[in-house]
């Protein structure tokens, strides 16, 4: 029988840790519905029926709690992996996260490893309500101590799971979870492999454009849109946030000349601007052109119904992708030294 | 009214109370005597009962209205207040006009006794805006979906009301899956600290999503206040006259100076925790029928049923109050409300995307200046397109 299946992206996260719970007796998965409920996407179901009420614990509703007890439980030995429930509910646990989780290690001089996961279904395109569509990366790339990583297909769903697990280092786990319901083949026999290296998921020979979790998909769209107009463009999927596999970016950068980044978090200090001026100093003589960013807005996450305009989508992404390759696209007209004009409203008037 | 009589116990003395369920109508629909809440029922007439009853009723229909406008679509999400109308409707009818009120997500009908246009909320909940309505409008803070966050605004709302020397004071709603959290434990430990006119309403409806209270709280949530120095009172969440009567008591408090008070209303949330939940995944049928047995609204009917005539002896409404009348006068309300929930939606149209940029900022900002720009001119590729038929994932 062939350990390959054919999984949704969700039921796959499902399987790795699964086999975590299976390999080691220290993993313990901790947070609000996980048990019972299987959690409110369901990515815990089955698991505390199987591996009981100690492996699998419903804790109370109190994320710093959460986040607190596992590091003691981490000092104890364990592997804690903890659910946030959504993106925006992390922040009642950052202060433990940044404060602790991140700096125990160091702290210690290396005598004390904080093993912890903590999954964070993130990102929007689901319609939900508020602090239910964010993108708070940033804050944890920019965290040291931390590793972040984000799968963008099933089979990377349970192999970086594993590999996050298996980790000596904390790992925020982000999880697309607008891809949840993605289907994909899934080895559930792939060998267990390190965290960090990124993935090209499409070559190609006159953009780069890279992109992490919910995105790659829309990337790999992108690129089959741009194909049809004689555009080639290699995608690469960046896996690992906190470290970027530069190599892999770099090499491609110095084939294509040509670099866009592309995520749903807000642009000001986000990965794009990092990966943006590394690359360019390290491959400046190779770029054709600046570097571009294709991301959110710096506005708090929109209500639902407005979604669709702050989330990049294929077009925005082409129009980036245009930009680099000085074909005609919407930044021709903006005039850096111009000041700013109104929006024109929904029906047409101007603005106020 | 009767005098404030709750009392912090005294420093130094171990306290350990073990709250009585206060409970002023039984499920049957009779009155018992209740030392404490009766005094704050002086005034109660059948007629304020008929408005109560009136109240709950157009509650629960606005809840199912929206629950059935979430299943047609026209909603992103509705959390259900399905078993809650009393403990939304008793508290809610206790504040003045001037008071002001930290709510959760789920009190929608708070937010319509507060003055909230219904219009306000679908906006809300389909996705529209996060604003449903002006907060200073209807001394109402916007709903907030961080579990317990509000609790701390209303202590710190409280404190500037008592810098102020306001005769208002502020309440704040949440669950009981919130009493968890940090911020509710640290908004206890200032409103004690410096004695904000403060009152907290728990609203225990047993569920936090999936998770029991017994997974919150090994002991009666209101035995938890007393170890920061707040009184708390346990009332019965589905008779309304309780809970009116023990939050008018702790907001007299508040207004007197006499410091914050806890209020756990022991409830039920019939429904789902939101139209995207299933709870037959983690409760029991039978549990649910117990509750229905003790329903808020069969409740009150019960009760006029005893007060007054079933109907009046020539057929007609006539001068005196019958139940019927009561019904009658309550059904009417909720049907004019429906029809004008359901009017208002034709109105109701998505947002532009220059709505993305408005409010960010109280004052310029280069940065989203030019980002605002730079979107105009990338839709301006499109004029001519309709925007929505253009593609966007899957195909180009
Ligand atoms: C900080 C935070 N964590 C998690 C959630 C997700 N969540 C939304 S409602 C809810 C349950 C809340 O239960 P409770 O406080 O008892 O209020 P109820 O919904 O029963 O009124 C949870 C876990 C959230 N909104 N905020």
């Amino acid at each position: 029988m062939s350990a390959t299946q054919d999984l949704a992206f969700g039921k796959a996260i499902t399987a790795g840790l699964r086999a975590a719970l299976a390999a080691d007796e220290k993993v313990v998965l901790m947070g609000e519905d996980i048990g019972t409920l299987g959690g409110v996407f369901r990515i815990t179901d089955g698991l505390m029926e199987e591996f009981g009420r100690d492996r699998v614990v419903d804790t109370p509703l109190a994320e710093s709690g959460i986040m607190g007890t596992a590091v003691g439980l981490a000092y104890a030995g364990y592997r804690p992996v903890v659910e946030i429930q959504f993106d925006g509910f992390v922040y009642p646990s950052f202060d433990q996260i940044v404060s602790q989780v991140a700096k125990t290690h160091f702290r210690t001089g290396g005598a004390v490893r904080m093993p912890l996961t903590i999954r964070i279904p993130f990102g929007g395109g689901i319609g939900s309500p508020e602090h239910h569509s964010e993108s708070p990366e940033a804050y944890f790339v920019h965290t040291a101590g931390l590793r972040v990583v984000s799968p963008s297909t099933p089979q990377e769903g349970f192999d970086l799971i594993r590999a996050a697990i298996a980790s000596d280092d904390p790992v925020v786990y982000l999880e697309p979870k607008r891809r949840y319901h993605d289907r994909g083949p899934v080895d559930l026999a792939a060998p267990l492999r390190p965290l960090g290296p990124a993935a090209t998921a499409a070559p190609g020979t006159d953009v780069t454009l890279v992109a992490y979790g919910p995105l790659v998909r829309t990337c790999l769209q992108a690129a089959e849109a741009a194909a049809a107009e004689g555009i080639s463009i290699e995608v690469i999927d960046l896996r690992s946030l906190a470290p970027v596999d530069y190599g892999l970016i770099e090499a491609s950068v110095r084939r294509t000349g040509r670099l866009v980044v592309a995520h749903e978090a807000g642009r000001t200090g986000g990965l794009g601007a990092e990966i943006a001026a590394t690359v360019t100093e390290r491959c400046f003589h190779w770029l054709e052109h600046a570097p571009v960013r294709v991301t959110g807005f710096d506005i708090p996450y929109p209500p639902a119904k407005l979604e669709h305009h702050h989330v990049p989508d294929l077009d925005r992404i082409l129009d980036g992708v245009d930009w680099v390759l000085g074909r005609p696209n919407s930044l021709d007209s903006l005039d850096p030294f111009a000041p700013p004009r109104p929006l024109a409203a929904a029906d047409g008037t101007e603005r106020a | 009214m009767g005098s404030v009589s709750l009392n912090t116990p005294p420093t130094g003395m171990p306290h350990v109370p073990e709250p009585d369920l206060h409970q002023v109508l039984t499920p049957e629909g009779h009155r018992r005597p209740d030392h404490d809440l009766d005094p704050w029922l002086e005034d109660l007439t059948p007629r304020r009962l008929a408005e109560l009853h009136r109240d709950m009723v157009v509650i629960r229909r606005l809840d199912t209205e929206c629950t059935h406008l979430q299943r047609q679509g026209e909603l992103a999400l509705w959390p259900p207040l399905l078993g809650q109308e009393a403990a939304q409707v008793g508290s809610a009818a206790a504040l003045h006009a001037e008071d002001f009120v930290f709510p959760s997500y789920r009190e929608n009908g708070v937010a319509y006794l507060r003055g909230v246009d219904p219009l306000g909320l679908v906006r809300l909940w389909r996705g529209s805006t996060y604003a449903g309505w002006d907060p200073r409008e209807v001394n109402l803070a916007a709903q907030q979906i961080i579990i317990g966050a509000q609790s701390l605004h209303a202590v710190g709302h409280a404190m500037g009301q008592q810098r102020d020397a306001s005769t208002a004071v502020t309440l704040a709603y949440f669950g009981d899956g919130a009493t968890s959290q940090g911020d509710v434990n640290e908004a206890m430990v200032f409103a004690a600290s410096f004695h904000a006119p403060v009152v907290f309403l728990c609203q225990n409806n047993q569920w936090a999503i999936s998770e029991p209270v017994s997974l919150q709280a090994r002991r009666h949530i209101a035995d938890r206040p007393w170890g920061f120095g707040i009184p708390a009172m346990r009332v019965d969440g589905n008779d309304v006259l309780a809970v009116m009567a023990a939050t008018r008591r702790a907001l007299e408090r508040a207004r007197n100076g006499g410091g914050p008070t806890f209020i756990e209303a022991v409830t039920y949330r019939m429904g789902p925790h939101t139209t995207a939940d299933d709870p037959t995944r983690y409760r029991s049928a039978e549990e649910v029928e117990a509750w229905r047995a003790k329903d808020p609204i069969d409740r009150v009917e019960a009760h006029l049923a005893a007060l007054l005539p079933e109907a009046s002896p020539d057929g007609d409404a006539g001068p005196g109050l019958t139940v019927e009348a009561v019904r009658e006068e309550s059904g009417r309300a909720a049907d004019e409300m429906a029809a004008r929930l359901r009017a208002g939606l034709a109105e109701i149209t998505d947002p532009g995307p220059e709505a993305l940029f408005e409010h960010v900022y109280a004052e310029p900002h280069h940065e989203l200046e030019r980002q605002r720009e730079h979107y105009r001119l990338y839709l301006a590729q499109f004029d001519g397109e309709q925007l929505d038929a253009r593609p966007r994932e899957g195909s180009r």
